[in-house]
């Protein structure tokens, strides 16, 4: 909706070492406040315009503390937006950030759409009129693109799940519907308060799934987990220290893993990668020959995409037939290196094998090839045919914002019940849950629940 | 051969629901208003069910009363029964429901028609309006009469080129065999106006006498008394009771066995039926599981032994219908007295109607009821105060009066009809409403009678009433909100006596009301009010306070829908000339011509990019406006 207060991260991901969240609207400090610890007490909502102060970010609900923040509040007219805007600003790195972002949606804010901030400075009369076209032509771009990720999610399980768990909601919607407008339609018994409480406990614990295997929340917090598999000498090396110099690496040690693992982490085209087990790989340069087909079984099933190499100056062997034996049914990007020497490999083979997988080759040591491979990782990702491990994949962090609200107001759906609220009042809340998780999937059109009443029931005079 | 006839602020064409309505506001208002009906014997007629209210429906009517209309009073005076439906749920969905004397209600509504000082009542046939430069003039009737005016609202009902279907027979008639009005549905098509064809039905009637009601049950009216109005003082005690009784597999039998002589079947009926109302044979076919179906027989009328058998419409063939009933237990010797049958009219497409229910084909021209496509005569009803509030404002020179969502059933009513249009008669439901809470039975007069008060149609001694009760209500609460109860003996054993658990500090009254065991009338054992509360006001106060969080959270919805309410989108807005807009909203948004961003984004296939590109291209008019000034 317009006018409401918009959040979003206002640094570029993953870069420096302070990122800054940026709210702006009627209710920015009262959001900032809400989440905000200061010394001594300090509230955001008495400081002077156009301060900074020092505080940790909390959970409300839990006191946990989430950051240590320089908040910044300004409050209109004398800003960007002219609105009252608060900047969070945290550590760098996008765990983070992302943390602090999320807990500002969850409290209030929304996610700011592309080009939001300065369409807000435009019809609050900040910038100057020649900059309308531009702003409107960004709001178009990004809309489109965001809904060309959304179409091929549509496809995907997310929308499938959601869909189902919308018909769940939209099923107890039409029963306390038909009992509120057809009172006296006996074949119906009257909806229960544990009947309900059931119901909403279900839609609870899956929303609460889906956020916890969120794939953009996972991957966030540990990057897409990618394996280079291949024989000795094909390149896995040289492969992974190019992804890592092409891109900008993240070398973090992650909270509850061993310290001796350390693992890579690349951003490639806006698509967080951990390469997994790269000491491994570095040590041995083979990890099926260190550990056996079975134990690499085991480790790439935990792997949500795997890069093959196989060596283009050298003729196929039954450990590369084996290697597509072992990574067959999972997402694979085959990669035919060193096409800088004279061909060996029977590529004709080599098609066969990799079916429908992308197939891309490379020279690495001529730097040949390397934008394929991250326009094919991209795409692959984007087009959200990337099965993780997990139930489900959540892209954005949109989606991710969204889902916190519909948890939220399922939960106080459970309190109203708890309360013993009548049912039709804590309907509303059950309602706001299904509209909510309609626009994920683009899809809170009022009529379907009336349709739902018509098709479940048998009404009329 | 035309003649002139006379000349009048507002004409009325119709006098069902819809018209009666529309022709006292616009008296009441002060314009000098022609209300014209096909048959003076029609006025206020019910072709269906002998009923008023029920959900949704009955906060309707209460609204019409809080705006100064008059079916809650015509209801309250003609009534044989009256319920208040779902009282086991909470405040918002409660409604009343009354079975009403149909021919008592006919003669009470004609006779404060006629009654009416600004108000001429007349019978007549109109077949054509005259417009000059797409602004109405006037009406034309049948024999030539022609009657000028500033504004004309049109509810015509089922009337526009009618036609009763009945097993194998077709043929054109308006509601119950009246005259269909044929002429005046082609003149509207000339105008400009696109149409749609839907179907309704009605069930068959049998004779009391005939009736062994020993093999039913008994469905009796309230005992406390109750009324619509909130002017209403006197209550009818005599109340008759409804039965119920069920159609069985021999029923479902005789249907299956029949099915190929259905008009519904067999193709001869295009029009759309409601799927809220759906005929018995539809019900067979599509839910063929269920064993058997109610049935509910409501007496037509304290002078008349005519039976309603709601359950039964139908428009299955005469000797067929007869067949059902006989199988009905309770109706084995019902008599028939007039067969069910389904009926197919024009409506017109509500999009083509601005909020005032003005026309966006001709100015001044105002409809509603059944030819906006709505069904219902409650439905009806409220348009008609709207359309003749509006038509009466407009012809005094005066501002228009557009209810939103947040104000009355009746805003969600019209603004779904003209920004969303319907493929089905419509039908208003609770869920059709997204602020339920605040668009409550108990509160419509708190919602709207400042409004009506404000246009003119609440008069000075009911206004004053009012605000009497408001200010009991508000300083009820505050005074709970200052009273602290201390755990002393008396309210520890009041708690403990409901099974709540007792308290262990002291506690302001108005949370002690919070807690779901607990009521106002009890809590009034603890703490009374020096004053001698009504029992309306203590019913306010008890749900304004124990439903604080979630009427203040639809509160908060509304608060900041408003902003968006109040972008208003110029009715000359080019939407071709805006970049950006997806082809779908753009041809939707010209079509419909929404009148702020919030309509706009109402509108199904305009998305919320285009509300952004939208609202861009507004805020940059205004620059460029400041800019040149």
């Amino acid at each position: 909706m317009e006018f409401d207060t918009i959040a979003a991260i206002s640094t570029p991901m993953g870069e420096g070492a302070i990122a800054i969240v940026r709210l702006s609207g009627d209710e920015a400090i009262q959001i900032a406040d809400k989440l905000f610890k200061g010394i001594a007490g300090k509230r955001l909502i008495d400081v002077a315009s156009h301060t900074i102060h020092y505080g940790h970010l909390l959970d409300p609900k839990s006191g946990e503390v989430v950051e240590e923040v320089m908040v910044s509040v300004m409050k209109g007219p004398k800003t960007f937006t002219k609105e009252d805007v608060v900047e969070i600003n945290c550590h760098g790195g996008i765990v983070s950030v992302n943390r602090v972002l999320q807990q500002v949606l969850k409290y209030g804010a929304r996610l700011a759409e592309p080009g939001e901030f300065t369409k807000r400075a435009f019809l609050n009369g900040r910038i100057d009129l020649s900059q309308a076209e531009a702003v409107m032509d960004l709001i178009r771009a990004k809309t489109d693109r965001a809904m060309n990720v959304a179409l091929g999610q549509m496809e995907g399980r997310l929308s499938k799940l959601i869909r189902k768990l919308r018909q769940e909601i939209l099923e107890v919607l039409a029963h306390v519907e038909v009992n509120i407008d057809y009172p006296e339609y006996d074949d119906v018994e009257e909806m229960t308060h544990k009947m309900l409480i059931e119901k909403a406990h279900f839609v609870r614990e899956e929303i609460q799934k889906l956020l916890q295997t969120s794939q953009q929340g996972k991957i966030l917090r540990e990057g897409l987990s990618t394996v280079i598999v291949g024989r000795p000498n094909v390149g896995k090396s040289s492969l992974l220290n190019s992804l890592v110099h092409e891109n900008k690496a993240i070398v973090t040690d992650i909270p509850g893993t061993t310290r001796d693992v350390i693992e890579e982490y690349v951003n490639v085209r806006g698509v967080p990668l951990r390469l997994l087990d790269t000491a491994g790989i570095r040590e041995t340069e083979d990890i099926v020959e260190r550990i056996g087909v079975e134990r690499s079984r085991q480790v790439l099933k935990e792997a949500d995409l795997i890069l093959l190499v196989l060596n283009y100056a050298d003729a196929l062997t039954v450990e590369d037939e084996n290697l597509f034996e072992v990574v067959r049914g999972m997402d694979v990007i085959v990669i035919v290196n060193k096409t800088d020497l004279p061909q060996q490999i029977d590529m004709e083979r080599v098609k066969e094998l990799t079916k429908e997988h992308k197939l891309v080759t490379t020279s690495l040591l001529e730097d040949r090839g390397v934008d394929e491979l991250e326009e094919a990782i991209a795409s692959l990702f984007f087009a959200g045919s990337i099965e993780t491990g997990d139930m489900t994949y959540v892209s954005n962090n949109r989606h991710i914002a969204v889902l916190n609200q519909s948890l939220h107001s399922i939960e106080e759906a459970i309190e109203g019940v708890e309360m013993g609220t009548p049912i039709d009042i804590v309907q509303i809340d059950l309602t706001r849950t299904w509209e909510l998780l309609g626009e994920i999937i683009g899809d809170s059109v009022h009529e379907s629940l009336i349709d739902q009443l018509f098709s479940q029931f048998c009404l009329g005079k | 051969m035309q003649y002139e006839a006379g000349s009048y602020d507002v004409i009325v064409v119709g006098a069902g629901h819809a018209g009666c309505e529309a022709g006292l506001a616009a008296a009441r208002l002060g314009a000098n208003t022609l209300m014209i009906t096909i048959n003076l014997d029609m006025v206020a007629f019910m072709p269906c069910n002998p009923s008023v209210g029920g959900p949704a429906k009955g906060i309707v009517v209460r609204e019409i009363d809080a705006l100064g209309g008059e079916m809650a009073k015509n209801i309250d005076k003609t009534y044989i029964q009256m319920r208040m439906l779902n009282t086991g749920k909470g405040p918002a969905v409660r409604a009343l429901r009354a079975q009403a004397d149909k021919f008592a209600y006919q003669n009470e509504m004609k006779k404060t028609l006629e009654e009416e000082p600004n108000l001429t009542l007349l019978q007549g046939m109109v077949e054509q309006l005259i417009v000059e430069d797409d602004i109405v003039k006037g009406v034309i009737t049948k024999t030539g009469a022609t009657y000028r005016s500033k504004t004309v609202v049109i509810t015509t009902g089922t009337y526009l080129r009618g036609e009763i279907i009945l097993g194998e027979l077709k043929y054109s008639s308006g509601p119950n065999n009246q005259q269909p009005s044929i002429k005046l549905s082609e003149h509207l098509e000339e105008l400009g106006f696109e149409l749609v064809r839907f179907k309704t039905g009605t069930p068959p009637r049998v004779n009391s006498n005939t009736i062994d009601y020993s093999k039913t049950e008994i469905q009796p009216g309230d005992e406390v008394p109750r009324a619509f109005s909130y002017e209403t003082t006197k209550y009818i005690t005599d109340q008759l009771p409804c039965w119920l009784t069920y159609t069985n597999e021999q029923t479902h039998q005789i249907i299956d066995a029949n099915l190929h002589r259905s008009p519904m079947f067999s193709g001869m009926i295009k029009g759309t039926g409601p799927r809220y109302c759906p005929s018995i044979e539809d019900k067979v076919v599509r839910f063929n599981d269920k064993p058997r179906h109610q049935i509910f027989l409501e007496p037509e009328g304290r002078n008349t032994k005519e039976v309603y058998v709601q359950g039964l419409s139908t428009s299955l063939p005469e000797d067929v219908q007869q067949q059902i009933i006989k199988s009905v237990p309770g109706l084995e010797n019902a008599q028939m007295m007039r067969a069910g049958y389904a009926i197919e009219y024009d409506a017109i497409v509500p999009t083509q109607l601005w909020p005032t229910l003005e026309t966006k084909v001709v100015k001044n021209l105002y409809t509603a009821g059944q030819i906006n496509g709505t069904s219902g005569y409650e439905e009806a009803a409220g348009q008609g105060l709207m359309a003749g509030i509006n038509a009466g404002l407009n012809a005094l020179d005066r501002e228009q009066l557009v209810l939103s969502r947040s104000d009355a059933y009746i805003g969600v009513l019209i603004d779904d009809l003209i920004t969303k249009g319907t493929n089905e008669p419509y039908r208003l439901l609770t869920s059709r409403a997204e602020y339920r809470l605040l668009l409550r039975h108990d509160n419509a007069d708190l919602r709207l009678t400042e409004m009506g008060h404000q246009i003119g149609l609440i008069l000075d001694n009911r206004y004053q009433a009012f605000v009497v009760k408001k200010e009991a209500i508000e300083a009820e609460k505050q005074r709970l909100q200052s009273i602290i109860l201390k755990p002393n003996e008396e309210v520890q054993a009041l708690i403990r006596s409901i099974g709540g658990s007792e308290l262990k500090d002291g506690i302001r009254a108005s949370d002690l009301l919070k807690r779901p065991e607990m009521n106002y009338a009890l809590l009034e054992k603890l703490t009374k009010s020096e004053h001698d509360l009504d029992e309306e006001t203590k019913e306010q106060v008890e749900i304004q306070m124990k439903y604080e969080g979630y009427i203040e959270k639809s509160l908060q919805q509304v608060e900041r829908l408003k902003k968006m309410e109040n972008k208003k989108i110029p009715e000359n807005i080019d939407y071709d000339a805006i970049n950006g807009l997806a082809t779908e909203a753009k041809q939707k948004l010209k079509k419909i011509k929404p009148l702020s961003l919030a309509q706009a984004s109402r509108i199904s296939g305009v998305n919320p990019a285009d509300i952004s590109i939208l609202l861009v291209y507004l805020e940059q008019g205004r620059i460029a406006k400041v800019a040149n000034e």
